[in-house]
């Protein structure tokens, strides 16, 4: 019976860090087993976006609000971890950006996106 | 799936969707940069790629069964470590116990702001946020080098009759982004100088204030947004933001204090830090904005160009 509630408990606890771990790894899978260059900056946005999702999920507070001083408020939720992801989403699309105009400059250069084919045709043999 | 396009707009859900996560968590400076830049800006940026390298994927993938077993083994490794993690939302995790109460209880009394997202941002780690500026600004320069476009090669009225063609029948479109331009804009500034006492700040300001330009070019024409705001502007004001940021950390410097030590700016050290708040989020929105309008502006750029030659090739 102790057995079982812990395990209730223990599901209700991490929950958050679980969905933070299927999403890490369904950029993960995507990053690794797609040839389409495009597809490979999805999955990274995926992966980085399930990292966001870690933090913020960390600093939340059971009863807290958002962490802007008001009256008659006690719990705030922890602001550190926001402070890093917001500026890290900025730096995040700042970067995909830099992905996506690299892999339009390799579709000028090689005609293709497709990472097997551009291989291909630097290693011919 | 195989067509892009329907992956692209599945993200941008996607984005949207992480962005109510981030609310329902209290935090909701970063719901809004999420909002605006994973459902917005990505979305769009992604969109004007796959126009020029092509819609549909190969379905060839790399030894799927290889890398599936090693994201299995990874998974379990994490969810193996999260066993011993501390619950959610629990106030006596680690996390809530050594800094964290120094900001919220101090920061009132230290910087004088309610926002303590913003405090923290633009005040305590103030070097950090010029890092990431100045990240920030290289990716923008990096993205103008890699697909530098020149303005003048081309004669204006090609590409206008090209415009002219494509935008004159959406007249519903044109009215509506007519009416709503100026909201979104007076929007932006809104969240630009509210951001001490709300959720907001010039990162977000920054990002939505060039959403409503990106809007602007798509409905009317790249060429009629490069004659409102010239190219060599917004290159400008790409480094001026930055420089912005970088002087007024001189001047607290020559004035006695720390780099971004903002007490010295004024002889009330609260009101120093507003006005040193006010000034580097200003920096850090004009950075931000101008590097989104400059990044669009090369992306949609080359694809003119390249339509233009494959034009001239057929004819």
């Amino acid at each position: 019976m102790d057995a079982g509630n812990d395990w209730a408990a223990a599901f209700f606890g991490l929950y958050n860090y679980w969905i933070v771990v299927v999403l890490m790894m369904v950029g993960f899978y995507i990053v690794i087993a797609h040839g389409n260059l495009i597809k490979k900056i999805i999955g990274l946005t995926i992966f980085q976006t399930s990292v966001f999702i870690y933090y913020i999920s960390m600093g939340n507070v059971d009863g807290g609000t958002a962490p802007i001083l008001a009256d008659n408020i006690s719990q705030y939720s922890n602001p550190l971890p926001h402070v890093l992801i917001l500026t890290a989403i900025v730096v995040g699309i700042a970067t995909t950006a830099l992905g996506l105009a690299l892999a339009i400059r390799i579709k000028e250069s090689y005609g293709t996106i497709e990472e097997e084919i551009i291989q291909g045709m630097d290693n011919p043999g | 799936m195989k067509d892009l396009f329907a992956v692209i707009m599945l993200a941008g859900m996607y984005g949207l969707l992480s962005a109510s996560f981030f609310v329902t968590m209290d935090a909701v400076d970063v719901a809004f940069t999420e909002a605006s830049v994973g459902a917005g800006i990505s979305t769009l940026l992604m969109l004007t790629t796959i126009s020029m390298t092509g819609r549909y994927e190969n379905t060839t993938r790399h030894r799927p069964m290889l890398a599936l077993v090693v994201v299995f083994v990874t998974g379990s490794l994490l969810i193996y470590g999260t066993l011993d993690m501390p619950y959610f939302g629990s106030a006596q995790a680690p996390i809530q116990l050594h800094v964290a109460p120094h900001y919220i209880n101090n920061s009132m009394s230290e910087i004088g702001i309610p926002n303590i997202v913003t405090s923290a941002l633009a005040s305590y780690r103030g070097f950090d946020t010029f890092g990431e500026v100045v990240v920030i600004f290289t990716a923008g320069v990096a993205v103008w080098a890699l697909l530098m476009v020149n303005v003048q090669r081309r004669k204006n009225t090609e590409i206008d009759d090209a415009n002219n063609s494509t935008h004159e029948q959406h007249f519903i479109v044109r009215f509506v982004a007519k009416m709503l331009i100026p909201f979104i804009l007076l929007f932006a500034l809104y969240v630009q100088f509210h951001g001490d006492y709300g959720p907001g700040g010039g990162f977000q300001a920054g990002v939505i204030f060039a959403a409503a330009i990106i809007l602007y070019s798509m409905v009317f024409g790249l060429n009629t947004a490069r004659r409102v705001i010239s190219q060599p502007i917004v290159q400008l004001l790409t480094a001026a933001g930055v420089l912005l940021y970088g002087s007024v950390g001189i001047v607290s410097l020559l004035s006695g204090g720390n780099f971004l030590d903002y007490n010295v700016l004024s002889a009330d050290p609260i009101a120093g830090q507003h006005l040193g708040i006010l000034l580097i989020e200003l920096g850090v929105g004009c950075t931000v904005a101008s590097v989104m309008i400059l990044i669009y502006f090369n992306f949609s750029g080359r694809k003119n160009d390249r339509e233009l030659e494959e034009h001239k090739e057929t004819t």
